[in-house]
């Protein structure tokens, strides 16, 4: 009988492993299937054809997707990780720690779209125009509760001991919280970053309003940019079947790229790390 | 070299718990003191007013007279300019869990901005051959982290690491306590060469190592100071009836 259970309870792990992973796998052959054959050399270095042209691909899309989310990692990572270490280490227990915490789960909540008519409102209709600005705010600040509340949990999860060996060296508490503490924790803070960072990547909604999309080469922050995922979007509401091919291409791109951004973190953050260290 | 320690009138207080009640001690330089009593009875509290990380803990409060040699710590000086003179051994084994072994030992002298590398490679070395730890890690010393060592490696690391600042008194909560039987003789033999250095406070449940490693001997019950005297004192004729029962293991 206990044997019985023993195995049941394998069987029933390894069944929700297979059904973690088999979506990805299914998304990802899905995509290699309808996309793959449009990917050449000009998907990587032309921007979109005209309607009617042949060819054409999605360089100032890849492109623009790479400054929108340098903009929003710029703005989302130091004050999601600031906000993180506030609420830890330097504010617990007080009224303005609830409160920040409280709302970052507010922001958490907001719609994405919401984020980006948010934008539109702050800064594309003051400046009178939209631009690669106001989509990267829209995607930064999208990523700040995702960032300050990983920071949080990661750096109470640090324990006590720890700390408590650092103030015993003499070291001002400041000090510990930054170089002790923190970088206790920094394995965690940084799967939060890269977590919010493949989330707001793939987003749309909030860029329709903000950064609006640009069929040109554009590396002007103060003008409209493309996006992957908004010439996806465009490419896939299109009537033509070489725009729904393209668009798959550019669905496969975007996966591939966030696989290789977040690996590309992993690994260079893991260079350095010591034998045994947990 | 050591410091004497000197308590006059030592009262603390966690919330409205009174742990320490009226302490009154004087810890002589270059020795090693034995404290000794039953779980609660106030004497972790007691050495953290030493170097106050007592205060540490927000609902913690202290009244009373600590001197520590001719400073008097309350008083005269900011707490990071305490502990940096008055060194901590924690009961359970706590390095630097992302730090190599190098970093933890440097660690102290690091963080305060010290950055000659000469002289943190020799501080560093001496640091570990004077806690009987150098010819077990000094190859590994930038390569392995502090976590990686066994725990009895571990806890001499972080006498090392308290060594390093170059302290005049060396307090040890119960330091072997979580430690197997050889790395605990270790650590006493230890503390019997640190006491040429520094003044050692030791606190512990085993009344065997406080009589092999201590000239002296304070007795704890519920806050009070119960009996200081000689080791030998205590444990062959203590003078007070509450003290022969605790060491005779009628209770605690």
């Amino acid at each position: 009988m206990r044997a019985l259970t023993d195995g049941a309870a394998s069987a029933l792990a390894v069944l929700s492993t297979v059904l973690v992973v088999a979506p990805l796998v299914a998304i990802f052959i899905y995509l290699v299937y309808k996309g793959g054959s449009s990917l050449n050399w000009a998907f990587f270095t032309k921007n979109p054809a005209p309607v009617g042209e042949e060819g054409g691909g999605m360089a100032n899309a890849i492109l623009g997707s790479g400054i929108l989310l340098a903009i929003a990692s710029l703005i989302g990572v130091p004050i999601g990780i600031g906000g993180g270490i506030f609420l830890a280490e330097f504010g617990r227990g007080t009224k303005l720690a609830g409160a920040v915490r409280f709302t970052a789960d507010v922001l958490n909540g907001v719609p994405s779209i919401v984020m980006g008519l948010a934008a539109y409102a702050l800064i594309v209709v003051p400046l009178g125009h939209f631009s690669a600005f106001a989509g990267g705010v829209a995607l930064g600040i999208m990523m700040i509760p995702t960032v300050c509340r990983t920071t949080e949990e990661m750096l109470l999860m640090v324990p006590h001991s720890v700390r408590e060996a650092a103030l015993a060296l003499g070291v001002p508490n400041w000090r510990s919280v930054l170089s002790i503490t923190v970088k206790t924790a920094s394995p965690g803070i940084i799967t939060g970053c890269m977590l919010a960072f493949a989330r707001v990547a793939g987003e749309t909604a909030p860029l329709i309003f903000t950064a609006l999309g640009n069929s040109n080469w554009s590396t002007d922050l103060n003008g409209p940019i493309s996006a992957l995922p908004l010439q996806i979007y465009v490419y896939a509401l299109s009537p033509y079947d070489e725009w729904h091919r393209l668009a798959w291409a550019g669905a496969l791109v975007l996966i591939v790229l966030i696989v290789l951004a977040v690996s590309l973190v992993r690994f260079v953050t893991s260079r350095g790390v010591l034998k045994g260290a947990s | 070299m050591g410091v004497g320690i000197e308590v006059v009138s030592l009262n603390a207080w966690y919330g409205t718990n009174h742990t320490l009640q009226d302490i009154h001690l004087n810890m002589p330089a270059n020795h090693a003191t034995a404290l000794i009593g039953p779980s609660g009875c106030g004497k972790s509290t007691f050495v953290r007013c030493l170097n106050r990380m007592h205060e540490t803990n927000p609902i913690a409060r202290v009244t009373g007279t600590v001197r520590i040699g001719d400073l008097d710590i309350y008083k005269d000086a900011k707490p990071v300019e305490i502990r940096r003179r008055v060194g901590m051994v924690f009961q359970r084994p706590n390095p630097f869990p992302t730090m190599s072994i190098y970093d933890n030992v440097a660690a102290g002298l690091k963080l305060n901005g010290y950055s000659n590398r000469r002289a943190l490679d020799e501080i560093v070395e001496r640091s570990l051959k004077n806690s009987a730890l150098w010819d077990e890690v000094k190859d590994d010393l930038k390569k392995k982290s502090g976590a990686s060592l066994s725990g009895g490696q571990q806890q001499r690391l972080c006498i090392a690491r308290a060594l390093a600042v170059d302290p005049e008194v060396l307090l040890m909560d119960e330091p072997a306590s979580a430690l197997d039987p050889v790395s605990t003789s270790k650590i006493e033999d230890l503390i019997f060469q640190l006491k040429s250095q520094y003044t050692i406070v030791i606190v512990t449940h085993n009344m065997q190592q406080a009589a092999r490693v201590a000239e002296k001997t304070g007795f704890f019950l519920n806050g009070r100071m119960v009996e200081f005297d000689s080791t030998h004192k205590i444990f062959t004729n203590p003078s007070d009836k509450r003290t022969e029962d605790y060491i005779t293991g009628r209770f605690g």
